[in-house]
């Protein structure tokens, strides 16, 4: 009784310390992908200098909503928005973290590591094109291996995700009949298999039917050690999915030359890079009424992105490279605030 | 004589200022009613606006089409109207024999020692949370079908010709047939309660009368009870086909969600309520935010045609009966 009763005080003094200090806490809304990492960053952030950051983790298509009718200081996207619908709502956005996307089977006698595919296979796979696991396409890149004349069960994820946007994307550069007949999305209409909720969801369906096979976002298949397969990237060395290999891929992406930062990590050169990476975006908009909370809101991130690296390993989330964000810091000076100039001028300690 | 005091209690709470609480009464309770139908009519209006742009832009052909494809915005709602109605379907055809059974024992067969602790597990059962069900489903019951139910109905019933279409592809685990199992699980407490409500009204010297000319307990149940109950079971029936035609957590699991039609009800497929809960969040652009409101707005239109034939046979039962 009486831990209830300091619990409903403490709740109460909370709440009542919630309002009273309602400058010192900025909002946002978005993806369900990078929601632990932001909390950690936000948990972290705030024993250091006071200010809260709340974050709902309602969904890409939520975040885009709130940001765009501003009830948000700033929205999180799995997925880029394209210059043009920046361009109509005038926002910006910028990559925050970067996680990767792993193939994951299950085939008697084959442990973690030991089969290789590559996109065209696993676009086939999906397609619906390959259905044994002793395929000679299969068959071409584990020469060694022993295959099994198994039926191959796709499993994708079921509801809308980054997860499922990113590996579609893969597909689509890889595969142009991927490209032409399903395309890339958060959601899309998959000519074969069956879906799985979440990554729980697909992981779960994975590990019990024989001759599966799925994706999984890197920190869940490491997580609960499922059995990954290598996959060959642009210069055609098979990799295994790590942190240094997606660290690679974003090391090695021309950001430079894109428009506001809309590039996907698949498929990007070098010889370490993972193939199926991507980063999760922020989105702010570029003219505020606020300036000094937008100062707050990008002070935290230039904070996660200066001594938020720790964090993010221990989650298995991938830190942004340096000069990725060199250039992220140079974006956010078209931020103004009502006087037409910068809310953000640079690291203030 | 219990009534007659009740009466003139009232009575004297009406000489002192009953008139005035009376009013609020009866106003209160008229506004009250009124927010029930303002809500009901905003709920409406919202969804039918919300529609409005996937209506518009597919037309009729938005009921018929079985395409759901995000990435070329054409949209389709026939898979999940399709797997909401059979995955309902087979939650009745399994659950109405089962709680039906259930009814009957507790009320004619069980002993009296058994009878609360019984009927009190199966309503517990009604207080087991959806989601709950939806991973039990997923990690527990669906590998059981996977491992035992479909291998067998694949082998056995999948081998009919023609019929056996029904039965065919590999066993996946989670899919139409699964769906229905657990829905099945999920309406059974609904309506065997009910039932059983409803059974206990049966006078007893009717029952008591049947049993002295010689009926058995099963002509007892088939002459007396169900005749004298039946508007009373098919309303708990048409409640529990509400509540399996609308859930949504569970279905969501085990289904597989796959905008397809098949034949065979061990292959995945989707609902209307298990297509708004997966893509909602993640639904990005008018057109598709729009034709998943118009999924929402056609399981409104579908509950109410199912609630409405539900109180057209309960009126005509009525009328038969006489009553």
């Amino acid at each position: 009784m009486n831990v209830f009763r300091t619990a409903l005080l403490g709740l109460t003094a909370s709440a009542v310390i919630g309002f009273g200090a309602l400058a010192a806490e900025i909002s946002g809304a978005g993806a369900t992908f990078p929601y632990p990492i932001y909390a950690k960053w936000a948990e972290a952030y705030a024993a250091k200098t006071g200010l809260k950051m709340n974050y709902q983790s309602i969904g890409s298509g939520g975040g885009i909503k709130q940001i765009t009718s501003k009830t948000v200081d700033f929205g999180a996207s799995d997925m880029p928005l394209k210059p043009a619908d920046l361009e109509k709502d005038g926002l910006t956005q910028f990559p925050m973290v970067m996680g990767g996307v792993v193939p994951v089977i299950n085939v008697p006698g084959i442990t973690a590591g030991q089969l290789k595919l590559d996109g065209n296979v696993l676009a086939d796979i999906y397609l619906g094109k390959i259905t044994k696991w002793n395929d000679p396409a299969i068959a071409a890149l584990n020469s060694g291996l022993k295959l099994p004349d198994l039926a191959i069960a796709p499993v994708y994820r079921s509801d809308g995700s980054g997860t499922t946007f990113i590996f579609t994307h893969y597909l689509s550069e890889v595969s142009p009949e991927w490209k032409d007949k399903v395309g890339e999305n958060t959601s899309v209409q998959f000519p074969s298999g069956i879906g799985g909720k979440g990554n729980e969801g697909v992981s779960a369906m994975a590990s019990r039917t024989v001759g599966a096979i799925g994706y999984v976002e890197y920190a869940y298949a490491k997580q609960n050690k499922l059995t990954y397969a290598l996959l060959r990237n642009k210069d055609g060395e098979f990799v295994s999915p790590a942190g240094s290999a997606f660290g690679a891929a974003a090391a090695n992406a021309d950001w430079s030359k894109t428009q506001d930062f809309y590039l996907l990590l698949t498929n990007q050169p070098g010889k370490e890079s993972w193939p199926i990476t991507g980063a999760t975006f922020i989105l702010l908009h570029k003219q505020q009424t606020r300036p000094e909370v937008a100062r707050e809101v990008i002070n935290f991130f230039d904070w996660a992105y200066l001594n938020g690296g720790k964090l993010a390993d221990d989650l298995d989330y991938v830190p942004m490279p340096e000069n990725v964000v060199k250039l992220v810091e140079q974006s956010w000076q078209q931020i103004k605030g009502p006087d037409g100039k910068a809310v953000w001028t640079g690291r203030s300690s | 004589m219990a009534a007659d005091i009740a009466l003139q209690r009232v009575a004297g709470a009406r000489g002192r200022g009953g008139a005035v609480g009376d009013f609020l009464f009866h106003h209160l309770t008229f506004l009250f009613a009124l927010l029930v139908l303002l809500i009901l009519g905003g709920v409406i209006v919202a969804l039918v606006e919300g529609a409005l742009p996937a209506l518009r832009t597919f037309g009729i052909g938005f009921l018929f089409s079985d395409v759901w494809n995000p990435v070329t915005e054409k949209f389709g709602a026939l898979a999940p109207i399709y797997g909401t109605l059979v995955t309902s379907a087979i939650a009745m055809l399994v659950g109405i024999p089962v709680a039906f059974g259930v009814a009957v024992f507790i009320t004619e067969i069980c002993p009296i020692w058994l009878k609360r602790p019984l009927a009190t597990m199966i309503e517990l059962l009604a207080a087991i949370p959806s989601i709950i069900y939806g991973i039990w489903g997923l990690f527990v019951f669906a590998p059981f079908v996977q491992q035992y139910i479909q291998p067998n109905l694949i082998d056995s019933l999948g081998q009919i010709p023609g019929f056996g279409a029904l039965f065919a592809g590999p066993p996946l685990g989670i899919g139409v047939l699964t769906a229905g199992f657990i829905l099945a699980i999920m309406v059974l407490p609904f309506i065997s309660s009910i039932m059983r409500d409803v059974f206990e009204t049966v006078p007893a010297i009717l029952k008591e009368s049947a049993y002295g000319l010689g009926a058995t307990r099963s002509e007892v149940v088939r002459q007396i009870v169900l005749p004298y109950t039946r508007i009373g079971v098919v309303g708990g029936i048409m409640l529990g086909l509400g509540r399996a035609l609308g859930e949504t957590m569970a279905v969501t699991f085990v289904l597989g969600h796959a905008h397809r039609i098949s034949i065979s009800i061990l292959q995945p497929g989707t609902t209307i309520s298990a297509s708004l809960a997966n893509e909602f969040t993640e639904a990005v652009g008018d057109l598709y935010l729009s034709s998943l409101i118009a999924l929402g707005f056609i399981l409104f239109v579908i509950t109410f045609i199912v609630l409405a034939i539900a109180k057209l046979m309960l009126l005509r039962l009525q009328r038969r009966a006489g009553g």
